[in-house]
């Protein structure tokens, strides 16, 4: 059997989490303690969650694929806790980080995966497919690179109404050997799209290393120099790193309508879906080596200790929350019903849910 | 009433709609400098600049995409396809992405895209440049699929797409281009899914969308003028929604039914209305129904071929005879 292949990540990412060389730089210096408590809150709340979602997939209650976030929190909380009213995300398939940070309810997140009524898409979208256009999340999406386009659009619409805003497109170190990625890419840099593409790389396109898989020795947000981008690298273990360089990026967008491409390294604990037994292309002392010394939820925590913005009993007391409202949740999942038989036929079209005399559309469009 | 051509008409609506609402943005490639590869677009960037008619590089995927993620924040993206057969390189995009996103997020977001262009064979550009891709992309439940055949359906079918609140995929067809009719000068809209009788008539009904129309009708003078056949030209318009009632109501007249086609016969859109037509008027039915389809094979290039192998009024006409035997 061929060695499994190893990670590579660069050299500064093989150390273990020490203090954070980006608490000072402004855009943490200026937060609030509660702001600081409140966003170790959310990574706290994405890893509970995720970790309850681990037992009810194991009940056999989730189906489909189940794709788990946990190792990966700060890409998500740092990115998005700098957003304002006309900043947008889209996201591929690992998508629950994003969903639970840009403020959607446990509930609804916990019930989609367990196909209820009363989860965010009614039980139409499942794990992959988490949608909140009220809160500026545009998916989910289950076709790797394939919402890299997407994201070029709502960057295009903002621009186009005259928005300071911006669109994050996320996606995994897999998707940038995609087609659509690299139209996206060129797009953005040609129309000076206020876009910002995140790769969150962790490593493995499901089970294929990078070194398997793509054909560049160097960094993957490299590539951008290939359209004329922007780029960096950021050390996805470290939340204010996250917050630090993605906060220049936003300015960019922001101020000069132009994209920017962040390679963020960071690393999952689980297997690529909950499908896949983890046994074939990493070993286990390699998950071990990031769980105990790279961790980014508890690397906050030390950090916020250091601090003196936690303490050791509000940590726990965070903690013990957010495991009791994942534990909410997951009954909620549970007790929810069904959607119907006839809510199947319903949220294909506008115009058929909608239908009156202004609709545009007559006749048959469902069919026996 | 002003007689243009069938480009015309399409311009005329893409005008008519850009003025009506600021969010409507024509897109694609060669659609602003070059005024358009068949010219639909001419004149369009001079009229209302480059922020509203925008070029796009070679990259369908790309622009698709991002036209439909722009159609999720409202604005109203009029993309055109140079031909629908470059759809493929994009059908993730076209159907993944805008089909599915108002069903996956359960009626949270919508997408109001329109992508039109040419989908048809005939003009002798080989088997790559001639899909008529309406049966594929309309058998996905959240896409809406238009084939006008004439001027007045051209205009009037883009116009409701445009203010459609779902994607919607107008198919065209460059030998109509230059095809003149008589279209209202007032604004009006032909809502999808109603089907037109193009003919009147008593003893066959022919069902045909897009081009397959145009012969049929020039089929049907031949069948009065020398065979004495009253025969009903049944124009479906849109295909998907599907106007069942018009076409039932045909065939409970006429008692006899002829579809014809540009598609191919493998799933064509006329499987549909055959299946259609004995489960609801089985009874009604005096012959069997017969098919007219274009010969099942890739498109052939060699050009005398090519136009055997796509319906002609020859082959309708035989058909016809023996639905009518």
């Amino acid at each position: 059997m061929a060695k499994p292949a190893v990670l590579t990540h660069p050299e500064s990412l093989k150390r273990p989490a020490g203090p954070s060389d980006y608490a000072k730089d402004p855009v943490n210096a200026s937060m609030s303690k509660a702001e600081k408590i409140a966003l170790y809150t959310k990574m706290a709340r994405i890893r509970h969650f995720e970790q309850r979602c681990i037992r009810i997939y194991q009940q056999g209650k989730i189906g489909g694929f189940l794709h788990l976030y946990v190792g990966q929190e700060a890409v998500a909380a740092g990115t998005i806790s700098l957003l304002g009213k006309h900043d947008h995300i889209i996201t591929g398939y690992r998508d629950h980080g994003h969903g639970l940070m840009v403020g959607m309810g446990m509930n609804e997140c916990m019930a989609e995966l367990t196909g209820r009524v009363t989860g965010c898409s009614q039980g139409k979208g499942g794990s992959m497919h988490y949608f909140a256009p009220d809160k500026n999340y545009w998916g989910g999406h289950g076709i790797v690179g394939g919402q890299a386009p997407l994201g070029t659009g709502l960057a295009y619409a903002v621009k186009y109404m005259g928005l300071k805003g911006s669109c994050l497109a996320y996606m995994g170190d897999g998707a940038v050997n995609q087609g659509a990625v690299h139209e996206a890419y060129n797009l953005a840099a040609l129309w000076d799209l206020p876009m910002i593409f995140v790769i969150e790389n962790n490593g493995y396109s499901m089970g294929t290393s990078q070194e398997r898989s793509t054909a560049h020795p160097g960094c993957l947000a490299k590539r951008a120099e290939g359209y004329g981008m922007a780029w960096d690298v950021i050390n996805g273990h470290d939340v204010y790193e996250v917050r630090a360089k993605t906060a220049i990026a936003l300015k960019r967008a922001h101020e000069e309508s132009k994209p920017t491409v962040l390679e963020i390294f960071t690393y999952r604990y689980f297997g690529h879906s909950m499908a896949d037994p983890d046994k074939t292309y990493r070993d286990k002392e390699e998950i071990k080596e990031y769980r105990e010394k790279k961790d980014p939820v508890l690397a906050f925590e030390q950090e916020l200790l250091r601090e003196k913005v936690l303490t050791a009993e509000l940590s726990q007391q965070i903690n013990d929350a957010a495991m009791a409202e994942a534990d909410k949740a997951a009954v909620f999942a549970d007790e929810s019903p069904d959607p119907t038989v006839a809510d199947i036929t319903k949220h294909i079209y506008w115009e058929e849910d909608n239908r009156g005399p202004d609709t545009t559309s007559r006749g048959t469009i469902i069919f026996e | 009433m002003a007689v243009i051509s069938y480009r015309e008409a399409l311009r005329a609506a893409m005008r008519e709609e850009l003025k009506r609402d600021d969010k409507v943005v024509i897109m694609g490639e060669e659609v602003a400098q070059f005024n358009g590869a068949y010219k639909v677009t001419e004149g369009l960037l001079k009229e209302f600049g480059p922020k509203r008619v925008v070029d796009t590089p070679i990259s369908e995927a790309g622009f698709i995409g991002l036209g439909i993620g722009a159609s999720m924040l409202g604005i109203r993206p009029v993309m055109e396809l140079m031909f629908w057969s470059f759809s493929y390189v994009a059908f993730d995009q076209i159907v993944n992405n805008a089909g599915n996103i108002r069903y996956m997020s359960g009626g949270l977001i919508n997408c109001p895209i329109v992508i039109r262009g040419p989908a048809n064979g005939g003009t002798n550009v080989g088997a790559t440049h001639s899909h008529t891709p309406e049966a594929i992309l309309a058998s996905h439940p959240g896409i809406k699929v238009v084939c006008p055949a004439t001027p007045y359906d051209a205009k009037g079918l883009l116009k409701a797409a445009i203010r459609d609140n779902d994607p919607v995929y107008v198919m065209e067809n460059t030998i109509l281009y230059n095809d003149k009719g008589e279209v209202p000068d007032e604004d009006y809209i032909v809502p999808l899914g109603v089907a037109d009788v193009k003919r009147e008539g008593t003893d066959l009904t022919i069902v045909a969308h897009g081009r397959a129309v145009i012969t049929s009708l020039k089929a049907a003078e031949i069948l009065e003028q020398e065979h004495g056949v009253s025969v009903e030209v049944v124009d479906l318009r849109s295909i998907r929604p599907l106007d069942e009632e018009t076409i039932l109501a045909s065939v409970r007249k006429t008692h006899r039914a002829l579809l014809v086609e540009e598609n191919k016969p493998f799933c064509g859109v006329d499987a549909q209305v055959a299946y259609l037509i004995q489960s609801r008027a089985f009874d009604e039915l005096d012959a069997p129904i017969h098919r007219v389809s274009s010969i099942d094979a890739p498109q052939i290039y060699c050009k005398r071929m090519e136009d055997q192998q796509l319906p002609d009024v020859n082959r309708v006409v035989r058909e016809a005879l023996k639905v009518l035997a």
